[in-house]
């Protein structure tokens, strides 16, 4: 393991911004720190930076303990949200800078400049000052600098935040190009799940200072750990009702669910996702719920039709492939059936 | 070519310009051209006279000299104030950063006074100064002082903001770049205080420039020695020679106007490189 951290945890006054975190980062992969804010992720990553001090817990880097150590001896790579540039110098002088306080030869430093920029694209312009450069450029600067010192770790916190969507979609595809190209250890903060699960090979979710979850996209995705997750990583559909013995049912509706199979009634919460939910004209075979259209959105590469369910006097969400949309027709106002092909039962803890 | 007159979200220029063109003459270029007018009522060789005799290369000298120290100093002193009081917390804060405008509005003569009461011979700190051989008062150490206390809310006043503006996450970047605390200082947050410094140096520079009335408490006054041009002009003047210390102060407008115009340009100059 590159990076491994056990136990961290650190307080700001009487908030705790992480709770005992213990968390491995795989080597050369590109894992993102995922949560909503004030969920710990940044004072994580700037922890593991050496920026921040935990009050509790070690830091190892490549199996040396360097939780006491300094930023300058971490050779880490940090990436700032607001790029941090140093303004009054040059493209090139910042992305020297780090070689320059190491003293290397001159000819050296500028070779290695020389491929940094044309590794990030921007080759011509090492003469430029940071104010005349995009944000997205920018941003290419101070990734060109943080590997500069050949850091073993890159760590980034929200670099793309600071981007307007387009460009934000084209560097977080470049950046995971960049990843497969270089190979470096990298972690990167983000409270974009979309912007995670495109870039990252390893996701972590966070929520109050503790690690919700950690897997590869596809396991995080598909088999969520519990209802915040699932919650967290796109819009779902939630109903309340009860499970028991193999069967979830809300309202006056059963659904079959086999993995609570001879298990007493419970209150429990149904998660289905838009994309999970069949509409249809006609009534399907199995249970399903009468719904009335109220509005179709037709963004994106599904249209998100939004429901009322008569049945339950609940607000749905089903994402319809746009054929599907012709096909049926479908319009406000139209009343159709809602089937699930998938869905997920959450019991409450009560030790929460 | 139908010509259409621009639109300017912000009304008011014809106005604003006038009100300042105005203001302009009549408050400096006015005042200006009399002093000019009086010193032109001498001839050549008379004006030569006046300003170019051995005690007046003196007082120049002394004048530019000490206002070239005190501003040298300020900037110094002023870096370091403005740094405490952007960089960290502690108690009586507000108070020291209200402090830092005093002189501004103390009568420079009673700053003149309580320096010279403080440093003379039975001082408070002249008592333990001057047996060390250090004349805080009636000599050329005295102008610097007090020129020094004059100035100080200028570098302090023009950096503390430029300062407050530079992000921690500068230092943090300069930082995980492996550079050590005093490479961050010199190489990352001096170089982008530059242009604020070099204001607040200009600014303290011109007013020791033309401080008379501090310095004519604490410098004693002696030609050759501890003689200030500002003072030189008053002693012509109770001479009722007006063109002749007109004609003196001609000459130190002039100076003046040389190395102030070179320090804008410097200022310019160095401003033109980052941006």
């Amino acid at each position: 393991m590159s990076i491994s951290v056990k136990g961290i945890t650190k307080h700001f006054g009487k908030f705790t911004a992480l709770d005992n975190v213990s968390l491995e980062v795989p080597n050369g992969q590109l894992t993102a720190l995922l949560g909503p804010s004030g969920s710990g992720k940044t004072t994580l990553l700037r922890i593991i930076a050496g920026l921040e001090t935990p009050d509790d817990g070690t830091v190892m880097s490549y199996d040396q303990d360097v939780t006491g150590s300094s930023p300058q001896d971490r050779q880490v790579g940090f990436v700032f949200q607001h790029y941090a540039l140093f303004r009054h110098m040059s493209v090139f002088d910042n992305v020297a800078f780090g070689m320059q306080v190491r003293k290397k030869p001159k000819d050296e430093v500028r070779d290695r400049v020389m491929e940094l920029l044309r590794l990030v694209r921007l080759e011509g312009l090492e003469r430029r000052f940071p104010s005349q450069l995009s944000g997205g450029q920018r941003q290419r600067v101070a990734l060109a600098r943080a590997l500069a010192v050949q850091p073993k770790v890159l760590l980034l916190d929200e670099p793309f935040g600071a981007l307007d969507a387009k460009v934000r979609q084209e560097l977080r595809q470049w950046l995971r190009r960049l990843h497969d190209e270089i190979h470096l250890t990298s972690v990167f903060v983000t409270h974009d799940q979309e912007e995670a699960f495109e870039v990252a090979d390893q996701v972590v979710v966070m929520r109050g200072g503790q690690i919700e979850q950690a897997g590869t996209p596809q396991q995080v995705f598909e088999h969520p750990a519990n209802p915040f997750v699932m919650d967290f990583l796109g819009q779902v559909n939630v109903f309340h009702g009860r499970v028991e013995d193999g069967r979830a049912v809300v309202g006056g509706l059963e659904f079959a669910y086999p993995d609570y199979t001879g298990v007493e009634s419970r209150n429990a919460s149904v998660y289905v996702r838009p994309h999970e939910l069949d509409l249809d004209n006609v009534p399907f075979a199995t249970t399903h719920l009468r719904a009335r259209i109220l509005h179709i959105n037709p963004m994106g590469s599904m249209a998100r039709v939004q429901l009322q369910a008569e049945e339950l006097d609940f607000l749905l969400h089903v994402d319809v492939s746009h054929e599907r949309c012709r096909e049926l027709m479908l319009a406000p106002e139209s009343k159709v059936y809602v089937a699930p092909k998938r869905l997920r039962v959450f019991i409450p803890d009560f030790s929460i | 070519m139908s010509r259409r007159k621009s639109l300017s979200v912000l009304p008011g220029f014809r106005l604003s310009l006038s009100y300042t063109i105005t203001w302009l003459a009549l408050l400096l270029l006015l005042p200006l051209a009399a002093c000019l007018m009086k010193a032109g009522s001498l001839s050549g060789e008379e004006f030569w006279k006046a300003v170019w005799t051995e005690r007046t290369r003196a007082a120049y000298l002394l004048t530019f000299g000490v206002s070239l120290a005190a501003a040298v100093i300020d900037t110094l002193l002023g870096l370091l104030l403005a740094w405490v009081l952007v960089r960290y917390e502690f108690y009586g804060r507000r108070l020291m950063d209200s402090l830092i405008d005093l002189p501004f509005a103390l009568p420079t003569a009673v700053a003149g006074l309580v320096y010279s009461n403080l440093y003379v011979k039975n001082g408070w700190l002249g008592q333990f100064l001057v047996p060390l051989g250090i004349q805080g008062a009636y000599s050329r150490l005295a102008i610097v002082l007090v020129l020094s206390f004059i100035g100080l809310p200028f570098v302090v006043r023009t950096v503390q903001p430029v300062l407050e503006t530079i992000d921690a996450d500068i230092e943090e970047a300069a930082a995980c770049l492996g550079a050590t605390r005093w490479q961050t200082f010199y190489r990352v947050i001096l170089p982008a205080l530059y242009p604020a410094l070099l204001t607040g140096f200009t600014l303290t520079f011109a007013r020791a420039l033309g401080e008379y009335g501090s310095v004519v408490f604490v410098s004693g006054n002696m030609p050759f020695k501890t003689e200030i041009a500002p003072v030189l002009i008053v002693a012509r003047l109770e001479e009722f020679a007006y063109a002749e210390a007109t004609a003196i102060a001609v000459v130190l407008l002039a100076i003046s106007f040389v190395l102030l115009g070179v320090i804008n340009f410097l200022e310019r100059w160095n401003q033109q490189r980052s941006t």
